[in-house]
Order: structure tokens, then sequence, then C-alpha cells
């Protein structure tokens, strides 16, 4: 079994996912499999790729669920999952080799491949089946966070963000600290009800999502239009006969 | 405790990086592209692109995947068995181009009209078009007549430009949107930007689509409407803003004809055409003087509404009479349409209030000083912050055209059009309406060029492209009397016509990116054997000769004579042209290019330089020099740098003259390229502050736009509210005038050119029986593929590598279906087995598939057992290129009667659950062969192990 860090340092990396403006696009999904692909867990191996039942690791996918009531009152939600990089990762503890292991200076769960036996147990242990088994080569992957990507000097300072988050086109995710009550994530989180996928398994996850806004019903606007008086009727038009309109 | 690992926090990402523009659907965006060790690391979004500002959607971000397919063709191929079959042997360059310019040289030679040209998913239309006119074909479209032309016909022929590339919704300041009809696609990126930009600062979203997939979604509204009544839902609206008098009647009297004078003399030949004066300005009538005076004049106060008696004492009156009498009607009251659209009548007059309030409540106003077009100065821009989108849901039925002409008269009647918060034009646009030029097909004769472009803007009979006998010029039968204002031409028609020979038989049919045996036409089933049927008299092929280019083994490759393969979207120059289908923005014009990043690793060549290549050995005038040799040796960037399309005007607007000082126009400026590179391959002019709103009527806008050769004149382009040119072919209809239809399409012609926008049942549906047809069935477009191309990437294959047909939860109980099951769907055009999902966000009388899943087995070298082939399925075999019979047993294209755009959406069916058996979808046809040279494709992929291995 694999311990977690006893002293943890000042930072608390994660994502803020927005559950009003994803529109189920993928660019998250694809764009963290490019990145990563080549990166800390290279390969993201896809086995049958132009074949039937073809498969892959995934870091990062996309689903979509139609809930609450039916027809038009149903509301359709995309709903983009991966690791939430949890406070009490049970991945972790349920490890026998060490090889999963969560960072002590900023949060971030990680696989050492070198140690992976490919066991499964984390994945049986990870309620939010973020866990990926690569089967051609035997061990377990998952997101990073980018770990090569958000400290990696060789690019500039504004590309240090997790890829899904640089390319997400409706601004839907967010990449923060969440141990600085003054990050942009923190400020959302409380700002618009941010809150924990299944709190009541009690991992704690330091990512967070937030939920789909109440709708904006045009609120101040009249149930309908009052026909204007002098129109249309036996005045044919009268109300705009004398009005005077300049060019 | 152990220790954690060391990780290498700051690899070595790439031993270079390019910048150049995606390819992966038409948004076009700016892409940084990380190369290592020779291969493609990593693709992000350019933050400084106007386009797509850094983000990237998910299948651009696949993009990698897209290059190395294993479907790319490695040489050109020439057909050895029989057509359909696949059976091809490679051969040389040398042997493809001397093939192909002895076939076209004979055709330019005799008959240069049986060459019938076109491109698909072109991004290259200003040169592929040019060639078309510079070899003497009218026979040249892209694919837009199947996608879009309703919608950018009636923007063009409404207010100057359209949806899209032609204008976007101020997504900075706009209050409300509403978008009809846009499933995930054109324009990819900046939509999904935009709606979250306005979800985020509260702003209403409303999607007006059968289908709540993506975008409607998460709009704060979805209104599920019956597809094909959109354009009844608008009247609608229209209905409810009339009559409580909120309208911007200072708007229309500036900027639209709403106070023009029409001819009130029925049966006369100018009946409905405007009043003019002796210069043929149109005239209105001054409230001021009382008296008639030209309606350019900037010193008058025109009426909108009375009787007025012309000088030769005839009645005329303003056009926006003609409009309240129509639309104020009861017939188009939210209570006469709410069944027929299925909406709920107290939902029309409810969004109708919310539009009202938001424009005339809500205004918004930017302290700007701008000059008018008269020269007069204003201290600010007045915005009604309602912004409008639409597109396919809209365009591929066949009362589109006036639905999306509708649409564009609520936006204008709002006065939202060119205002903060409304919809904003692009430049080039607005363009005077109709846009110049007009379609110049009628002269063509052999060894000659076109007297200008094949396609264009028809303003009357009188431009129509027909024989002296009155049959087409055209093969797809475009700017005929089936398709008067056709202005990007019916791809839909052309194996068709060219099977029957009607209006003539071709000899070769040369295309480009059409998937035109599979998920581009229409009747797939049927138009794979009119591919392949022949003449039993003579044993030839009733289409004697095809051409095809296509960078990846698609279906139509295997029914081509001669494959001539392209290059990938990584391996290219291309230019992404003002003069085409720009890529610019509300705040200024901007165009790009593509540069290669990597060299081909195979035995192909870019299309346009194959093209361009084509053109010099046919002799063709501008791609020859006096010598005879070659004009652009260097290939399509030598033609993108140096070709000029009229003094000082080129391909690219950027960096121009000889030092490259120069933007808009200038000299050609052979280290052009060069400079893009340098620009992160874009370009890219912002607008000064007062130029930036109500384009048509500004200025200094005007000014900047005549210089740049977007305009030909500074003066103002005047809304065109009620369409002359439509009036002028409905009067020809009535029998006025030299050009004249025939008989048989007088009626309709009568119904449909209506100078205001109406609305009509679509014409499948008007014709089949709705008893034994009870459903409407339609595609979506999935936000991770494009057309044909995502199946053979292997990622995107793993998100969507299958469709179901879905179905109403309760429409599924009501007929007896559960989820799961397979069953059989049936059109008047054929049948198809397929397995259903059910749902409830889509209309009840409506069923829909994701479009272009379905594969043919073996293509694009997918295991030919794979999802795509077994399970997945086009709805395509249903939809007919042709209408039902008519009484007379003629059939018309199913089509726009306007436009000649392709009515896919009008498929009407009849669902019915299958008896137990293969769950296999149907039809199936035989497996195509893999293309010579062409690996079957590994079943393993772990691209990125060999570049991560690298790492130091």
């Amino acid at each position: 079994m694999t311990s977690l860090p006893t002293v943890t340092g000042d930072k608390r990396l994660g994502l803020v996912i927005d559950l009003d403006t994803c529109v189920g696009c993928h660019a998250c999904a694809t764009n963290c499999k490019e990145w990563n692909t080549s990166g800390h867990s290279a390969p993201l191996t896809d086995v049958n790729a132009y074949q039937a039942e073809q498969r892959g690791v995934w870091f990062n996918r996309v689903f979509t669920y139609e809930v609450g009531g039916q027809g038009p009152s149903a509301r359709t939600v995309h709903f983009p999952k991966n690791c939430l990089h949890c406070e009490k990762p049970d991945c972790v503890t349920v490890c026998p080799t060490g090889a999963s292991y969560k960072r002590a200076e900023d949060g971030i769960v990680l696989i050492d491949h070198d140690k992976c036996i490919g066991c499964k147990l984390c994945s049986w242990a990870c309620p939010y089946g973020a866990r990926e088994y690569d089967e051609d080569v035997g061990v377990m992957k998952k997101c990073t966070l980018c770990i090569d990507k958000i400290y990696n000097k060789n690019l500039p300072e504004g590309d240090r963000v997790p890829a899904c988050v640089a390319t997400c086109p409706s601004k839907a995710r967010h990449f923060g600290d969440f141990a600085d009550p003054d990050s942009k994530v923190s400020q959302l989180v409380r700002e618009r009800g941010g809150f924990d996928l299944m709190p009541e398994t009690g991992y704690r996850p330091t990512s967070k999502y937030l939920p789909p806004r109440p709708g904006n019903g045009a609120n101040g606007a009249p149930k309908k239009l009052e026909p204007a008086p002098d129109l249309a009727g036996a005045g044919k038009f009268l109300r705009w006969v004398d009005r005077v309109l300049s060019r | 405790m152990l220790k954690d690992p060391v990780i290498e926090l700051s690899p070595e990402v790439a031993d270079e990086v390019k910048y150049t523009t995606c390819y992966m659907c038409a948004c076009r965006c700016g892409i940084k592209v990380h190369v290592k060790d020779g291969q493609i690391r990593y693709i992000e979004g350019n933050k400084n692109h106007p386009v797509n500002k850094g983000v990237l959607c998910g299948k651009g971000s696949s993009g990698i995947m897209q290059h190395y397919s294993p479907a790319r063709l490695r040489k050109p191929l020439k057909r050895v068995g029989e057509r359909g079959k696949g059976e091809f042997v490679e051969i040389e360059w040398e042997e493809a181009l001397s093939l192909a310019t002895e076939w076209l040289g004979n055709i330019r030679k005799t008959d240069p009209k049986k060459l019938a040209f076109f491109t698909g998913r072109d991004q290259s239309q200003s040169l592929t078009g040019w060639w078309a006119m510079q070899y003497g074909t009218p026979n040249f479209a892209a694919h837009g007549g199947f996608c879009s032309v309703n919608m950018a016909a009636a923007g063009l022929y409404t207010i100057g430009g359209s949806f899209w590339e032609f204008g976007e919704p101020d997504w900075d300041r706009s209050k409300y949107i509403m978008i009809f009809g846009v499933a995930e696609d054109h324009d990819s990126n900046p939509i999904k930007t935009g709606l979250g930009k306005m979800k985020g600062r509260g702003a209403k979203v409303v999607s007006v689509n059968p289908v709540r997939t993506g975008y409607s979604a998460v709009a704060d509204e979805w209104i599920g409407i019956r597809p094909g009544t959109d354009g009844l839902f608008v009247l609608a609206l229209i209905h409810e803003l009339l009559n409580a008098d909120k309208i911007d009647l200072d708007y229309l009297v500036r900027y639209t004809n709403a106070p023009w004078l029409v001819i009130q003399a029925p049966g006369a030949a100018d009946n409905g055409l405007f009043a003019r004066d002796a210069n043929g300005d149109p005239l209105c009538f001054d409230q001021t003087t009382k008296t008639l005076a030209s309606a350019k004049r900037a010193d008058i106060a025109p009426s909108i509404v009375g009787e007025v008696t012309l000088a030769d004492g005839r009645k005329a009156v303003p056009a926006f009479q003609l409009i309240a009498e129509r639309y104020m009607d009861g017939r188009y009251s939210p209570d006469a349409v709410a069944a027929q659209c299925g909406i709920d009548a107290d939902q029309i007059r409810r969004i109708a209030a919310e539009l009202a309030d938001v424009a005339f409540n809500q205004s918004i106003t930017l302290d700007v000083e701008w000059t008018d077009w008269a020269g007069r100065k204003h201290d600010k821009f007045i915005g009604r912050p309602v912004a409008m989108h639409a597109m396919r849901g809209i365009s591929a039925h066949s009362n589109g055209f006036h639905t999306c002409r509708a649409i564009h008269f609520l936006q204008v009647l709002l006065g939202s059009v060119e205002c903060p918060g409304g919809f904003r034009f692009k430049p080039p646009f607005p363009k005077p309406i109709p846009p110049a030029p007009k379609p110049s097909g009628k002269g063509y004769a052999p060894m000659k060029p076109l007297g200008g472009m094949p396609l264009g803007f028809t303003t009357g009979p009188e431009d129509l492209q027909l024989e002296a006998d009155g049959t087409p010029v055209r093969i797809d039968k475009a700017y005929s009397w089936e398709a008067p204002v056709a202005s990007h031409g019916l791809m839909h028609m052309v194996i068709t016509n060219a099977w029957k020979g009607d209006p003539y038989p071709i000899d070769t049919l040369f295309m480009y990116m059409a998937n035109m045996s599979w998920n581009s036409t229409m009747n797939t089933k049927g138009v794979m054997e009119m591919l392949t049927d022949k003449d039993a008299s003579t044993g030839e092929y009733k289409i004697p000769r095809i051409i095809y280019s296509d960078a990846y083994a698609s279906e139509m490759v295997s029914y081509a004579d001669l494959v001539l393969p392209d290059t990938t979207y990584l391996e290219r120059w291309d230019c992404i042209s003002l003069l085409d289908r720009p890529i610019c923005e509300a705040d200024g014009p901007a165009d790009a290019i593509r540069q290669p990043i990597v060299q081909p690793d195979r035995d192909v060549r870019a299309f346009q330089t194959v093209l361009l290549d084509l053109g010099a050995r046919l002799k063709l005038p501008g791609m020859t020099k006096e010598d005879g040799s070659a004009k652009f040796p260097g290939g399509y960037p030598d033609y993108i740098a140096n070709h000029e399309r009229s003094p000082g005007i080129g391909p690219l607007a950027g960096w121009r003259g000889e030092n490259g000082d120069q933007h808009g126009r200038g000299a050609a400026n052979s280290n052009q390229l060069d400079a893009y590179i340098e620009h992160e391959c874009f370009w890219h002019h912002e607008l000064s502050p007062d130029q930036k709103f109500f384009k048509f009527a500004n200025k200094s806008y005007l000014e900047f736009a005549k210089h740049m050769g977007f305009i030909g004149s500074t003066d103002q382009i005047v809304l065109q509210l009620y369409s002359e040119p439509l009036q002028k072919f409905r009067l020809a209809a009535e029998g006025h005038g030299d050009v004249q239809p025939p008989d048989n399409m007088r009626e309709r012609l009568k119904a449909t050119m209506d100078p205001l926008p109406i609305w009509y049942e679509p014409f499948e549906e008007q014709m089949v029986d709705k008893q034994a047809y009870p459903l409407h069935a339609l595609t979506q477009r999935p936000m991770i593929m494009y057309h044909s191309w995502g199946s053979q990437n292997a990622w995107l294959r793993q998100i969507l590598g299958r469709n179901k047909l879905y179905v109403s939860t309760v429409k599924a109980r009501e007929i007896g279906l559960a989820d799961g099951d397979w069953v059989r769907v049936t059109s008047h055009n054929g049948s198809i087995k397929v397995q259903i999902k059910t749902m409830e966000g889509v209309n009840p009388e409506t069923v829909w598939t994701w479009n272009a899943i379905g594969k043919r087995a073996g293509s694009w070298t997918l295991a030919p057992d794979a999802p795509e082939a077994k399970k997945g399925f086009l709805l395509n075999h249903l939809i007919s290129e042709l209408l039902p019979p008519e009484m007379d047993g003629r059939r018309l294209s199913n089509s726009d009667p306007v436009t000649g755009q392709a009515a896919w959406f009008d498929l009407r069916v009849r669902i019915e659950k299958c008896e137990p058996g293969a769950e296999v979808s149907e039809p199936q046809f035989p497996d195509l062969p893999r293309p010579p040279g062409v690996e079957p494709a590994p079943t393993l992929n772990d691209y990125g192990a060999r570049l991560a291995q690298k790492k130091r």
C-alpha cells in the first residue's frame, strides 16, 4: 500500500469545469490526447485503431446526458471527466507497489510507470473512472494535469497551462491553485457554487464543477406585446402616415 | 516513505514551431505546429489569430491523426478494371498529367462545356473558378450548392452579406441571440467562444432547432421546431413586432429600401418594380415638400405608407406598406402558425416581446464620432443588441432562401444589422445588393476563355444562362428557370444530369475533394449505379471519363478513371483569400496562408499546383507566358504571390508592393509568402473605431472598402427588403419580357419569385403522402467530424464510430419501438435498416442521425467489419435528387426553387420495426479494395512513443 505525503506544499493545483458552457465538442479530450501521447506518459495507445472495437487511452472523456424530465423540460448536459486529483485519493493508497503517488508540492496525482504492474487496483478504487489501462504497455495511465507543460520552461509562460484548458473553445475549463483563495479558480468556485463530484464518497476532489446557470428567462420583458393603436384597422396604418422620418 | 520519482518537467517540446492554417473543417483557424525529429509533436491554436484566438476544437486538435492517416494515397492511379471495382495501377505523374492533358485538350478544342469541373470542400475556389474560366467551360461550381447557397444568396440579395463568412453576431456586446438550425457547424470555434462569452455575462441564448444537441443544449431556451417551418415562425415574430409598432422606423428609412415606391399596376410589364426618375434612381415621397424625390437624397423625409400618384398617373406605394400589409395579416399571427411550427403561440408572443424589449429598452450606445455616407457627423453608434445566426437547418430546405430572407427581415426591422450588439458584417462585406459580377458561362466556345467567372449573381431574366432555344447552358441547370439565383451551382445534380444527358451528355467529370459516390450525394445507391452505367449500344460509360483528386482513399476514388493524389493540409501551400471565402472578422479584414510544415513522404502533389501545371500544358491564358512556357513554374505558391486578378489586387492582401509595405492594393511581391510566414501566416487589418459599424452607410468605411477593391463605389449600400430582381423573374413568369420560361414553370415561378419573404411547405412534403411518410428525417453535423474525413482518424472514430437513428421517447412509445431496436426506414426514394436510440431533446415528429458517419466497407483503409460500415449508415440513400413526378411526368430537382440549394432536410420517412435478424445496417455494398501502394492500416497506434523516447 502507498502512503500519501504527510507534509504538503503550498499549492493545490486543479481544474474548474463549467457545465454551463461546455458544448460537448471534445476539444479537451483530443487536445489532451495529442499533447500527452508524446508526453510524460507516452504513448496513449490505441488498440484496433482502424478496426472494429476501437479503443484507446484517454485522460479526458466527454459524456452527454439528458437529465430531469421529458421532452423540452429535460436538459442535455455535456460532462467532461478526468482525474480530479483528490485530497484523499484511494487510487494511491491502494497501490501495492508505490507506483501511484500524490505529489507533495502541488497535489498532482501521478503514476511512476516503472513501478506499475498493471494490477488495476487503482481503477477499482477510483469512483470517477479516471484511470486508464494501457493494454499494450501493461500499465495504468492517467491525467497528469500536463505536468510536462505547466512547468515547462521551454514554453512561453502563458502557454504553461494544461492542454485541455488552453484549447477549450467555450472557455469552460480553468486551471489554477485552489490553495490560494484569491486565485481565479477559487473565486469561480465561490461565485458560481462550484461543487465536488460525489462528495459522499469522501475523496475530496481538488478539481470542481460549476453547475449550469439557472437559465436566462429574459426577466423584465413582458410576456407579449400589446397591439399599437391606429395600426392596420380601418384607418390603415394611420399611426405611420404622418411619421416624419429623416434620411 | 519512498521518495517521489524525479520527473522531467521541462522536456524539449519541439525542434521547430511553425504557423499555418487548420483544415480539419472549413473554419480555418490559425494553428501553431510543433515539430520534433521531423514528426508532428503537437498542434495548438494560435493566440494571435483573428478566427480562433488560441483555441482549437476537437477536430483541429486531432490533426496529427489526419496527417498520418493510413488512408493517404501515395501515387497517381489509373483504372484497369471495371469502374467502381477499385482496380488500379500506379502510374508516374508525367503519364497522369499527359493523359489528363490529352482528354481535356480534346474537349477544349471541340466543345469545352463537355468538361464538368466541380470541386467539393475546396478552399481555393478563386483559383479553381478562374481556371474554369480560362479553360472556357461554364460547368464549374464547388460544394456551395448543396451546403449553404440559400444562406449566401438570401443574405447577399437582402443585406449585402450573410451569416458566417459574411458576418457575425456581436459576441462582445449582444444581449440576446437567436440561432436557427445551427448544428455545431459553421463556423466552429467563433460560435463556441461567442456562446461562452454571452452566457458568461448573462445574455440570453435562444436556439431554434428540431434537435437539442451541442449549442442547443447550452441555450437558455431551446425551441424544438418542426423542420422546415422556421420561416413561418419568424414571420409570426415579424407580425407581432409590426402590430405593436416595435420596429426601428428611423433605421428603415435611413438604411433600407422600405420607403422606395413600388409601382402598383397589375398586368403591366413594370408592375412591382421601383418607380424611378430619369436618372434611374428609385423614388420616394418626401413628407416635407410633398413631392416625389430621389430616394438617394439625404435631405428628405420619406413616407413609409400611403399611396402616391406617379408623374404618369399610375399609383405606387412605399415598399414598407407592402411589408406591413402582408405580415400584419392574421395568417401570420402566432395562433395561426403555432400548430404548423409545433411551437406554442404564447411562446412565439413571448419571444417577440423579449426581442422588442432588448432592442428598444436595452439599447446600447458607443460614444464614437463617425461620418455617414452623406458626410453628416454623428457622435455615437446606437445599438439594438439583438443578434442572429443561422445555418444548415435553414439552408437545407426547399423554402430556405425565403426563410433566410425572413430572418434578415427580422434583424433589419429591429434595426440590429451592423449596429453595436447586433449582427455585424465582416469585410469585404457588405457588398452592393446583389453583388457583381453576373455569371459568364453563356459565351463559351472552343479554345476560348469565358468572358468572366462561371458563377455570379443574376439580376433578372436576361442574366440567366440559357441557350438560344431556352435550354440550360450548364450541366447542373444553374441559372435556368429551375434555379434562377443559383449563385453556387447545383453540384448535387451534376452526375444525374450527365448520366441522363439532360441537358446534354458530357465527356469528362473532373472533381476535387467531393465524395460523390457516398456521403456527398443524394440518392447514393442510384448515383453509384449512374457512375458505372454504360450505353448499351456503344459499351461506353455514360459518363465517359472521371478524373478525381483526393488525398485519401475515399469511396469516390474507386469510381475514378484517373486519380491525382493530393497532399495533406500540413504538406501544402494555400491561401485563404479575400477573393474567395474569407476569414475576416467584423473589426477588420484578414487573410491567411498554409505553408508546408513537413514534406510529403509519398509521390503526391498539391491539387492546386497540378491544376496550374495542367493549365500550362493546355496553354490556358493566364497560366502561360507569351513564349508558351508556364507562367507559374513554381506552382501554387508562385501563383499566390504573383497572380494579379486586377491591377494591384491578388490572392493575398498583405505585404503587397515591391517592398512589401502596401496592404490591400499594390504590385505583386515575390517575397510575400516570407512576409506571411514572419507574421504567423496571417494578415489582419483592424478598422478604426469610426469604421466599425453601419459599414453600409459609413463614409470612412466605404472609402476604405473601395480602396481595398471590396466595392466599386462609395455609394451607400441600401438594404433591400423588397427584392426587385426577384420581381423581375416573376414578371417574366407572368409573360413580360423577351426571356420567357417554359409554360410548365410559370406557376412555380410566380409563386416563389416573390419580392418579399414567403413561407410554403417544403416540396417533398407537399408531394408525398404524409400518412405513408409521417416523420421528418434529417442529419446533424457532429462537432468532432467534418464530412467523411473524420472516420479515418484513429482518435475521432473512438468518439463517434457509428451512428444511430434518434427517435423521440414519446414517438417511439407511440409506435411501439424501444431503445436499441433495429428498424426499416423508408422514403419515397428507398429504404435502409438502422438501429435506433431514443431521446428527449428532439421534435417528436422528427428522427435524425449524425452526418457522414456510415462508411462503405473497405474505404478509408478501415477494416471491412468496422462499425462505420456494419452499424453506421447514411440517410443519403433515402434522399432523392429529384422530386416525385409532376402531373406531366417531369421530375424537377429536389432543390430550392430560387437558388437550387439541395433540399436535404425536406426528407419524409416512415419507420417500422425489423424482424429479428443480423444486426447489420443496410444497404451493404461489396468491400472496396485498398488502392495499390496503400498499406493495410495497423491495429496498434502508439503514436508518440518514439518521440517521447527521444527526449533528452
